[in-house]
């Protein structure tokens, strides 16, 4: 089935909300969250880009194992290999992340923008 | 300087600089564990040991610059893979220098942390700063090694998640340092995120992640005609810059560096101030000469960019001027010293780029040198508002002195090392017949020394609040990292044959492909 430049759309539909959220949301962890949501997108981007298709849609064959029938499509895995280590690096960050939001829940006791705002203008700029 | 390392030791030196760091990064923790068997040493203990691993990778660093210069660049395969399948690490006189640097400061900086560390972040923790620290000094020394793009995208997480950690840490001692730090990394995410957008594209185009190979596969695309017009390529370069331009604080992309800077512990301002974003002005060289020089006509962009760059240079300073705390003030400046970095190699002539490399270094000994003075007096007087500043001269002569040294480089002072650099950049748009430009690189100066000046006559001349309190100088683990900084800063800035000699071989490499 060809799906044409679908993914493409999709992947940059993804990025865009998960844009969208880290500059327009105020609580932290929504801006933590949507930045996750950002990186998922760029993902899809990359697994997409693997897929190898000839110009009339028939599936590349593997180049070692040229048996088709026995080997199934073959995409090009190295896309998909880099994004293993986007995703971890994805998680590193949202974790690292997670920990400050924790902590500035401790010292604010609030994840919301505003509130940390208004309580650093108040202790006065030092 | 000559390092006269084993042979077995020399053939493996572009790797050793980034292995270094991160297993003695890792290691640090069992250190800790160590220390705390033996009862709450482990804080020292860490501190030796990061003393170590950054001293051997300075000797590292040093011989490969060395090894470079003599010998040509350098192409480690890891593995033995060949560069088009496995990691290529390719050192040439740009990056030997880049590296030497980064090692330098990440050396003198450690140093520095003892006390520094000790005052500002809880004791429990010490092990673990050293750890991450280490860590981000692998990242840092990494991609500036690494000829690999995707390999790129990965050091840049390790150091700027390393950078983001450090950040939060000063929120022991004032919360706003774990917003901050929130707001770094969401805009450093966003960075690297749109980074690895761009690099998917240039994938997409040359199925290849070696820079070396990734130039080769467009400039034979080019020569069969399969880039005119090509959307991919632009797009690509587009991502590219965006990205890095968040990564080095450009001008309207600055707005995480000053809060970062400010509310970071001492020791961490001064190494990051010093290292972080001159490994992404490297990265911007890396990309736009290495890459898509001869290929993608970045003229246009390169213009976009010189006036970014000046908007930088004169908005930036002008908020220095306006700040009532002084890490605040050296970190507007520090945006506006990028500025010039960027303002250089966007003329894309010899003697810009050639300023622009030169900036790096000095400016990486001025900024350095002058953040470890304020953390001295953040170390002795407890602050860094102007008000903690009055008078501080009379007591702590030898901290301010350096301090004022440094900041007599801002300004571009005969004699410094931040006149040669202005120098190369006001000769670079003469060149270009930017008079425009030339005129802005001197307003510039004008401004530092508006922010400066402000600063000295509070240190020297206003009178202390409590003239009686006893206020120590700084002590000499502190002292000699600054005043080496320093020195280096007055002595290149008097005598600046290797510095310019080795600039001007990394601009030779950037523009024309050799020297």
């Amino acid at each position: 089935m060809d799906i044409g430049l679908f993914n493409y759309w999709l992947a940059i539909v993804i990025i865009m909300i998960g844009f969208y959220g880290v500059i327009a949301r105020r609580n932290l962890l929504k801006q933590a969250i949507a930045l996750g949501l950002f990186q998922t997108g760029v993902f899809l981007f990359y697994v997409t880009m693997g897929v190898y298709r000839s110009p009339d849609g028939v599936p590349g064959i593997a180049p070692v194992w040229t048996d088709a029938a026995k080997t199934g499509p073959f995409d090009n895995p190295l896309p998909h290999v880099l994004m293993l280590t986007a995703i971890v690096v994805s998680v590193s960050t949202l974790a690292v992340a997670v920990a400050i939001i924790v902590n500035i829940q401790r010292k604010y006791g609030t994840i919301e923008e505003d509130e940390i705002l208004e309580a650093d203008r108040l202790s006065g700029d030092r | 300087m000559h390092v006269e390392l084993p042979e077995a030791i020399r053939a493996h030196l572009p790797v050793l600089v980034v292995i270094l760091p991160l297993f003695g990064g890792l290691l640090s923790l069992f250190l800790g564990l160590l220390g705390s068997i033996m009862r709450g040493s482990g804080g020292l203990l860490a501190w030796l040991w990061s003393c170590l691993i950054t001293g051997l990778t300075l000797i590292c660093s040093a011989s490969l610059l060395f090894d470079v210069h003599a010998g040509g660049p350098e192409v480690y395969r890891i593995g033995s893979w060949p560069e088009e399948y496995g990691i290529g690490y390719n050192v040439d006189a740009l990056n030997a220098f880049v590296i030497f640097v980064v090692a330098m400061i990440g050396f003198l900086a450690t140093v520095y942390a003892k006390d520094s560390v000790a005052s500002e972040i809880s004791k429990d923790r010490h092990h673990l700063f050293y750890a991450v620290w280490l860590l981000a000094i692998c990242g840092l020394i990494g991609i500036t090694v690494t000829g690999d793009t995707f390999n790129i995208y990965v050091l840049l997480e390790i150091s700027s998640l390393t950078v983001y950690t450090l950040v939060a840490l000063g929120g022991d001692r004032d919360r706003r340092a774990l917003t901050a730090s929130l707001k770094y990394l969401i805009l450093g995410s966003i960075g690297a995120t749109f980074i690895l957008l761009g690099i998917g594209y240039l994938l997409m185009l040359t199925g290849t992640l070696n820079m070396a190979d990734m130039h080769a596969q467009l400039v034979r695309m080019r020569e069969a005609g399969e880039l005119e017009n090509n959307r991919t390529l632009f797009v690509s370069f587009a991502f590219l810059m965006v990205g890095l331009s968040l990564k080095m604080a450009l001008f309207p992309l600055h707005l995480w560096l000053p809060r970062a800077y400010t509310y970071a512990p001492s020791a961490v301002s001064a190494l990051v101030a010093a290292t972080a974003t001159k490994v992404g002005v490297y990265m911007t060289f890396r990309f736009v000469f290495t890459i898509y020089g001869g290929v993608y006509d970045s003229t246009l962009d390169l213009y976009l960019l010189a006036l970014c760059a000046c908007a930088g240079i004169v908005l930036s300073s002008l908020s220095a001027i306006r700040q009532t705390n002084v890490k605040k003030v050296l970190a507007y400046s520090s945006v506006g010293q990028i500025a010039y970095m960027v303002l250089g190699f966007s003329l894309a002539n010899d003697a810009g780029v050639t300023a622009s490399v030169i900036h790096i270094f000095n400016h990486a000994l001025i900024k350095g040198g002058m953040f470890m003075a304020v953390g001295a007096v953040v170390l002795r007087v407890g602050g860094n508002r102007i008000e903690d500043f009055k008078g501080i001269g009379r007591k702590m002569p030898l901290t301010m002195a350096a301090f004022t040294v440094g900041g007599c480089g801002l300004i571009g002072v005969p004699m410094t090392a931040g006149f040669i650099s202005k120098w190369y950049l006001v000769e670079a748009a003469m060149q270009r017949g930017y008079w425009f430009v030339a005129f802005i690189v001197l307003l510039g100066g004008l401004l530092a020394l508006i922010y400066v000046w402000r600063l000295i006559e509070i240190i020297w001349f206003a009178q202390p609040d409590e003239p009686n309190k006893q206020i120590a100088e700084a002590p000499l683990t502190m002292l000699i990292p600054m005043w080496i900084l320093i020195g280096a800063s007055v002595v290149f800035g008097v005598d600046a044959t290797w510095t310019a000699e080795s600039a001007h071989a990394a601009a030779q490499l950037l523009l024309h492909g050799g020297p």
